[in-house]
């Protein structure tokens, strides 16, 4: 056993004060969670404290927080570990971000989790006729949506993003997580509806900045920003444009890397906007989005951090070099399917034998997602619970 | 006042399945849960659901190894039901979208599970639970404008007309403190189990027993409620669920000795001997001194001898469980566990349509008793009785709504002013009794040394005593929040209330039974005796001290009972 002190942000909306922090000591053991320190405080010091919490194991969804600043289930982080990342040895707990605090540390989760859930229409649009049996599906892509369907619906993807921050309306890493569950079921029949809808809101799947954060927010491995990349990688194969032309410009940037080995910053404005080939810049809509993000190339050229000739001509790669690149581009393509990172087909990621596919092992702390398993690995007396 | 055709409390499982039926039945529907639905305690089932839906497979098996598995205990009939229903359900299921796992054809493939003759467990990953019900709640969305869903809406009591017809209940919304009547034509109750009245409990803090407490208050009887299963491999701190893969596995079991001491309770089996078998030979050694850990409380699991690339391939959920929660990395080191309770067979008495002996109120899934189970669930029985079982309800309830008018209770608003003034008691409690955390902690401890793997007589009758002791000093215990929005404070109050009630029924049923079937082992009659105790124990409130004991004969079809032997 050993004292922890946790300092949890208090606030009482039937008080009329604002928000405050308020310290409590607890003794248990360093590998005990977060939460289980909360709930010693609650239990033997303060019964008002306000937190929302069952399984006590990672699975219901309930307990997200802010630890030191950043968003964690409280089940799911050890006393020990958040007391060493806290600033002063006490650790902090908050009320999660981007949602409404009703009390304490309870967020509303309908004004904006839930509400943004049921944009995606969340439910399976089946594919007619329905058959008898179970639709024949193949195990890949069942195993690949089996990554989406772990997620919890914790929140803390959505308290952590950056671009819901700024962009309240943004549909979110959770939502368009769920959203690929139905994308990538081979049983939907909306696949291409939904995609077009995501990609036409100006708040839908192309508003994400790649700031990975919710990537390391959740507990389960979902990845929310590879689910986003799968549905736009997939939108791309329904050459789906959207307003944000993000389509256009992913095409455009590829094309550049693989003709000149590194981005044409000059030549990706103008295709991505007028299309994705050397004449794009003559198209109309591109002298337009040219003209209007002059301001931002002058301030560029200002801060010098472009300079002119590179800004025009191009990054030069030596000839070798180019080479490898568009070698790359020839393997990836070559491939007979896209060849999609996930966890549950490969995610042996502590196998000290190192034989795995390292690149596919995914965020170190995706290791409490459940694991599929190969066929045929079954245990003989499979888990009985 | 808000008024519907079938109101359903709980939104588990059986609740969430109820609620789809009783709407495509035509009804209006409301379904309330104290929790948001999805973090409902059906999210933690991990290893999969029953049916025999592959074409070597028949339902007649997987009825008779059901009913071998309840030590002949479980109604035949409700159990033939289950078993031919179950196809049908994971077809259902499967074309609202749960991604079952699939073989190499793109067919839905399945596991082997214990106490079943085939590999008849359909599965997600192992998730299934949460797959389940995250579908179910997915279809919920979709029904928004059929059923009306009241999210973090706790249930305070059931009400009745004067003839005693349950007519629909008392609820606060823990939001804003609000307390309101919900009329309704038929209840369903699908608020699941009571694990949280033992210590350790693979159950979630919301377990808490509340309608099996509720029906049990209108007088509807609770049936087997002697029978609790106890799971082999708990964690000893914190009861969290250890698989049977890691036996399965080749993990051993060891005492504080160091001694692998199954080979002298199973010399053929050993670590795979059956649950009850298991759980039986651990607290033994526990309590005749071999205990291991810190004050001897536990035992080891030694998963050290799996080689460790197949623990990690194979186990992975329970390295992470070990790391995340114990501390420990199973691949170096033993694990400390110890028998934890982790379901209940017994609950509301129910027909095989879910409908109570209460007019107006059904029952489904943990909180019912069907009963299906009987003396000891199989693995994987327990997702199937309730989806089937809250299918049946929602129908038969909608069915029965159609011929009626909506009732207007006349003693509802007084009922519920009174559950307002006994919350307002609560609040206004003084500081001067016990803690509720602390009674709580008392009670599933004592249920834990008296009411759990070994009973007998003496030690049944001081756990009653602890819980009516526990009773008393209930109804001082304090609490700290006098707030209304979010007050979980004074929730937990009730919930000690209700916890309270199974815990009695529950040692009042172990009492009575004198002999050992399934999950009761009585050390003072340690064999089954089918000529006397072949029927189920049925316990109801009588408005004095002590509950009132009847019997209702158990339900033969087919298999008539026959020495049970794995
Ligand atoms: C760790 C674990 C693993 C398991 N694995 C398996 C498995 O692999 N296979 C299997 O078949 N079974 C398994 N089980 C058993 C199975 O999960 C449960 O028996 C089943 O899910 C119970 O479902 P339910 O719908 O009856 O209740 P729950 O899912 O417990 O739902 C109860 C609902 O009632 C609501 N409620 C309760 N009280 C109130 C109130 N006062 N007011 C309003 N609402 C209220 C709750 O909010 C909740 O929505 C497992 C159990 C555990 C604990
Ligand atoms: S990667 Fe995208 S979705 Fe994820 S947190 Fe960042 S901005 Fe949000
Ligand atoms: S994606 Fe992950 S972090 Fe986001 S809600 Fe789901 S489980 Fe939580
Ligand atoms: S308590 Fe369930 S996720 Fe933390």
């Amino acid at each position: 056993m050993s004292e922890f002190k946790l300092r949890l942000r208090r606030y009482d909306p039937e008080s009329g004060s604002a928000p405050y922090w308020a310290e409590y000591s607890v003794d248990l053991e360093g590998h005990r969670s977060v939460l289980e320190g909360i709930l010693q405080a609650k239990g033997e010091t303060d019964g008002s404290i306000g937190i929302r919490c069952s399984c006590r194991a990672a699975i219901c969804g309930s307990c997200g927080v802010l630890i030191n600043g950043k968003t964690a289930l409280a089940c799911h982080t050890h006393l020990d570990k958040a007391a060493r990342h806290a600033k002063d040895g006490v650790i902090e707990v908050e009320p999660m971000s981007n949602m409404p605090v009703i009390k304490d540390l309870i967020v509303d989760m309908d004004a904006v989790h839930w509400k943004k859930q049921q944009r995606v229409t969340p439910w399976l649009i089946n594919k007619e006729p329905i058959p008898e049996r179970e639709y024949i599906a193949p195990h890949e892509s069942m195993v690949d949506i089996t990554q989406s369907m772990a997620c919890i619906q914790c929140g803390a993807c959505v308290s952590s993003c950056l671009s819901m921050e700024i962009d309240p309306l943004f549909v979110g890493p959770a939502a368009l997580a769920k959203a690929y569950r139905f994308v990538g079921d081979p049983r939907d029949a909306q696949q291409y509806e939904r995609l077009k809808d995501l990609a036409e809101d100006p708040h839908g799947m192309y508003d994400c900045t790649h700031c990975f954060n919710c990537i390391e927010a959740c507990p389960k491995g979902v990845a929310p920003m590879n689910q986003i990349m799968r549905l736009r990688r997939v939108a791309g194969d329904h050459e789906i444009v959207d307003r944000n032309n993000g389509h256009r410009h992913e095409s455009a940037f590829v094309t550049l890397v693989k003709d000149y080995g590194l981005l044409h910053e000059a030549e990706l404005l103008p295709r991505s906007y007028g299309g994705d080939s050397w004449f794009g810049k003559f198209h109309p809509n591109a002298g337009k989005e040219l003209l209007d993000s002059l301001p931002v190339v002058v301030k560029g050229l200002m801060r010098r951090k472009m300079n002119p000739k590179i800004a025009l001509f191009g990054h030069k790669l030596p000839k070798d070099a180019l080479g490898e690149v568009q070698r790359i581009f020839d393997t990836v393509e070559s491939r007979p399917a896209r060849d999609e990172l996930n966890l549950y087909i490969k995610g042996y990621d502590e196998d000290d034998s190192g034989a795995q596919d390292s690149g596919a092992g995914g965020p170190e702390h995706a290791n409490n997602a459940p694991d599929q398993g190969q066929p045929g690995q079954e245990p003989e007396e499979s888990p009985v619970r | 006042m808000p008024a519907h055709d079938v109101l359903i409390i709980g939104a588990g499982l059986a609740g969430q399945r109820a609620a789809l039926a009783a709407a495509d039945a035509g009804a209006t529907v409301a379904i309330m849960s104290k929790v948001h639905p999805v973090r409902s305690h059906s999210v933690a089932a991990a290893g999969g659901i029953n049916a025999a839906l592959n074409p070597e497979d028949t339902w007649e098996s997987h009825a008779f190894d059901t009913v071998k598995g309840s030590d002949y205990l479980g109604d035949q009939d409700a159990i033939e039901i289950m078993a031919r229903e179950a196809p049908e359900e994971i077809l259902h299921l499967e074309h609202i979208g749960v991604t079952f796992h699939r073989n190499e054809h793109g067919q839905l493939g399945t596991r082997a599970f214990g106490g079943a003759s085939q590999a008849r467990t359909y599965y997600v990953a192992d998730i299934t639970g949460q797959a389940i019900l995250h579908v179910l709640y997915e279809q919920l969305m979709k029904y928004s404008n059929q059923v009306d869903r009241l999210e973090e809406w706790f249930t305070t009591s059931l009400i009745q007309d004067e003839d005693g017809t349950c007519v629909g209940c008392i609820a606060r919304d823990i939001r804003s403190g609000a307390m309101e009547v919900f009329t309704a034509k038929n209840v369903i109750l699908a608020s699941g189990g009571c694990g949280q009245a033992f210590k350790p409990t693979t159950n979630g803090l919301i377990v808490t027993g509340d309608g099996i407490s509720q029906a049990y208050r209108i007088g509807a009887p609770l049936m087997d409620m002697e029978m609790v299963q106890y799971h082999p491999t708990c964690l000893v701190e914190n009861g969290f669920l250890i698989t049977e893969g890691a036996r399965g596995e080749g993990a051993h079991l060891l005492n504080g000795d160091g001694e692998r001491f199954m080979e002298k309770y199973a010399p053929n089996k050993l670590e795979l001997a059956s649950r009850d078998v298991v759980s039986r030979a651990e607290q033994t050694e526990i309590d005749e001194g071999r205990g291991a850990g810190p004050d001897g409380v536990g035992i080891y699991l030694d998963v050290t001898v799996v080689p460790k690339k197949r623990t990690l391939e194979a186990l992975r959920e329970i390295v992470n469980i070990g790391k995340d929660f114990a501390g420990v990395d199973i691949t170096r080191e033993p694990i400390l566990i110890r028998p934890g309770q982790h379901y209940i067979m017994g609950g509301v008495r129910t027909d095989a349509d879910g409908a109570t002996p209460v007019p107006g109120l059904y029952a489904a899934g943990e909180v019912a008793c069907v009963s299906v189970h009987g003396g000891n669930r199989l693995g994987a029985n327990s997702l199937l009785d309730t989806l089937i079982f809250g299918k049946r309800a929602g129908t038969h309830a909608a069915e029965r709504a159609r011929a009626m008018a909506m009732p207007t209770p006349k003693a509802a608003e007084a009922k519920r002013r009174e559950d307002v003034e006994e919350i307002d008691a609560i609040i206004a409690r003084p500081k001067t009794g016990r803690r509720i955390s602390s009674i709580k902690e008392e009670l599933g401890e004592s249920m834990n040394r008296h009411c759990a793997v070994f009973r007998e007589e003496d030690g049944l009758r001081q756990g009653l005593e602890i819980v009516k002791h526990l009773q008393e000093e209930a109804k001082t215990a304090y609490i700290d929040d006098r707030g209304t929005v979010f007050n979980q404070d004074v929730l937990g109050a009730i919930e000690l209330g209700y916890m309270l009630d199974c815990a009695e029924a529950t040692v009042v049923s172990a009492i009575e039974r004198k002999e050992s079937r399934g999950a009761q082992f009585r050390t003072d009659f340690p064999e089954r005796n089918d000529d006397e105790w072949l029927k189920h124990i049925n316990v109801t409130t009588n408005g004095g001290d002590d509950p009132a004991i009847s019997y209702s004969p158990v339900t033969i079809t087919k298999w008539q009972p026959e020495e049970r032997k794995y």
